[in-house]
Formats: C-alpha cells, structure tokens, sequence
C-alpha cells in the first residue's frame, strides 16, 4: 500500500505525516500538489491523506476553500471508485465539507485552541493517547445523522479518559457524542481531529498513532 | 449591469456559537449586562455583473449554496443593495 499526502497552500502537518508514513510505517509516500490533478499512480488498494494545518487560512470555514481545488475533483473520484482517503484535522474539515464524509466541525465550544495529549478508543479496544491541535474540533450533524453513524458503525474514535469511560470531562471541544472520528458508508473515507502521525515515533515517547494507522486497516 | 449584493451568513439559531459568546462576555465587563445574547456571523458583499437583477440574484443564491454558507451550520439571507 502506499500513500499520497495533499499539500495544500497553509497545510502544515504534510511533512510530519509523510516523516510518519516513510520512517514509521516503511511506506512509501508520494507528495501531491493541490493544483495537480494526476491520481493515476496510485491504485484503490492505496490511500490518499489530506494533512492537518489551516489550508487557506481557515478564511470562510475550514476546509470550505480547499474543496474546490483541483487535486480534490481527483480525490473525490478516487474515494468513489472506493480508493482509501484518510483526513487528519484540517483534512478531516475538508473531507466534510467535500461531501465525502456526513456533518462538519465547529469551533471548539469552550472557546479555546486546544493543544494536549487525549485518549480515545475505538470500539471497545484500549484508550490510545494521541495528540489534538485544533480550534474546530466540534464535531456536529442533525441527530438524525448521528443516529445512521452509530447505527451504521462509522463512528471509528470516540474521546474518553485514561480507562476508557467515554465522558464529558474527556471531550475536549465539544463533539457530539464524545465523535473524535467517523468513516463514511463504504468504509474507505476516514475522518478524525486527532494526529496519529505525531504519535508514532519511539523518538517522541509515544507510537500509539501506529495502532491508529492500524485499525483503519492503513498498515 | 453590475449590481450589489450583500449576504448575512449567520450560524443556526440552535447552535452554541464560541464567538458571540466570548463576545458577550466582553460586553458584561464593560457593564452593559442587559445584552442577553450575542450571536457573530459574516456579512458578505458582491459585486455581479448580470443582464437582471433576478440572474444577480439566482448566481448569488449558488454561490451561497455551493460555498459561503454551509447548511449543516449556517443559514444565509440575500439582499440586493441596488
């Protein structure tokens, strides 16, 4: 399986995930421009990212600009041939507001930046610290559509504590439903707020981001 | 002709809004404590060149749909300024 990562103008975690994918993982990673359209190296069995950052400044929403540029037409058509998308953050903002994965994030509803380690699990299985860095995190849609996630199976992270116990004091923004993370329909969109690829480095203390890349079958 | 359009993009009135919040709180330090609520949004302009003002408005309504505002959070209103 290898990778494309999609620099957009203001993307800021593009190195750190191909640093991540390349050393981490052993995989190999292709850097793709925004204004470029090609896809054609890349197969269904391989994954494109869209990395964290404030791709155009944030201006209008998040994620809301970077929809229309050109590389996105390709990954729109990619994901729908049922090739592998993963958006981290900032990516995960755009995916939302391409249409390939349900609802959108919010400014976080206590009104801060929130940059710290969280927990969240996925399923029943073992709370995994990862790091967070956003102000948008918020996950929301109608109550209607949180009801398909669940039922549906596409929530893929939810925040809790240290143990496990999915809370309110373990939701840093706000999200609906404890949502740190959802899959689309298909199951070949990912979307989360937190970075797996700045927790998979023996050199930083933490690998739990492997186990990320890991349950989303990207390893 | 070109004509003015002007867009009010405000966040869904059931929705927490962080920044009227925020903003509220400012106004209570600065003693006005009968403001109840503060909702922020954005105010759009745009300058269309168009054969009638119903073609301006129709191309202003797409690009609300298609990019300034986002249903899931947002609704907008269009008004044509001249």
């Amino acid at each position: 399986m290898k990778f494309g990562v999609v620099v957009f103008p203001g993307s800021n975690c593009d190195r750190d995930m191909q640093d991540a994918l390349q050393n981490d993982l052993g995989k190999e990673v292709i850097i793709l421009w925004h204004k470029d359209k090609d896809l054609s190296m890349f197969t269904t069995d391989d994954c494109i990212v869209l990395p964290g950052g404030f791709s155009f400044g944030d201006y209008l929403r998040c994620g809301a600009i970077a929809r229309f540029s050109p590389m996105m037409q390709s990954v729109v058509d990619f994901a729908n041939k049922g090739g592998k998308v993963l958006g981290v953050c900032n990516g995960f903002q755009i995916l939302c507001e391409s249409g390939l994965l349900p609802g959108i994030l919010l400014s976080n509803g206590q009104q801060r930046f929130v940059c710290k380690n969280i927990f969240m699990k996925y399923d029943e299985g073992e709370p995994l610290k990862i790091p967070v860095a956003h102000g948008d995190g918020r996950y929301f849609t109608e109550a209607k559509i949180l009801d398909e996630l669940e039922t549906n199976n596409q929530v893929i992270f939810r925040y809790c504590d240290e143990y496990g116990n999915i809370d309110i004091a373990s939701n840093p923004n706000g999200a609906a439903r404890n949502i740190a993370g959802i899959r689309n329909k298909a199951g070949n969109v990912f979307g989360l707020m937190p970075h797996p690829e700045r927790a998979s480095s023996e050199a930083l203390g933490n690998t739990d981001g492997r186990k990320v890349f890991s349950i989303l079958g990207l390893n | 002709m070109t004509y003015n359009v002007q867009i009010k993009v405000m966040p869904l009135k059931d929705l927490l809004d962080p920044q009227g919040k925020a903003v509220l709180g400012g106004l209570q330090n600065l003693g006005l404590h009968t403001v109840e609520d503060v909702r922020i949004g954005k105010h759009i302009t745009l300058q269309i060149e168009a054969a009638s003002e119903e073609a301006a408005k129709a191309l202003a309504e797409d690009a609300s749909k298609k990019l300034l505002a986002n249903p899931v959070m947002e609704f907008y209103e269009i008004e044509m300024v001249n």
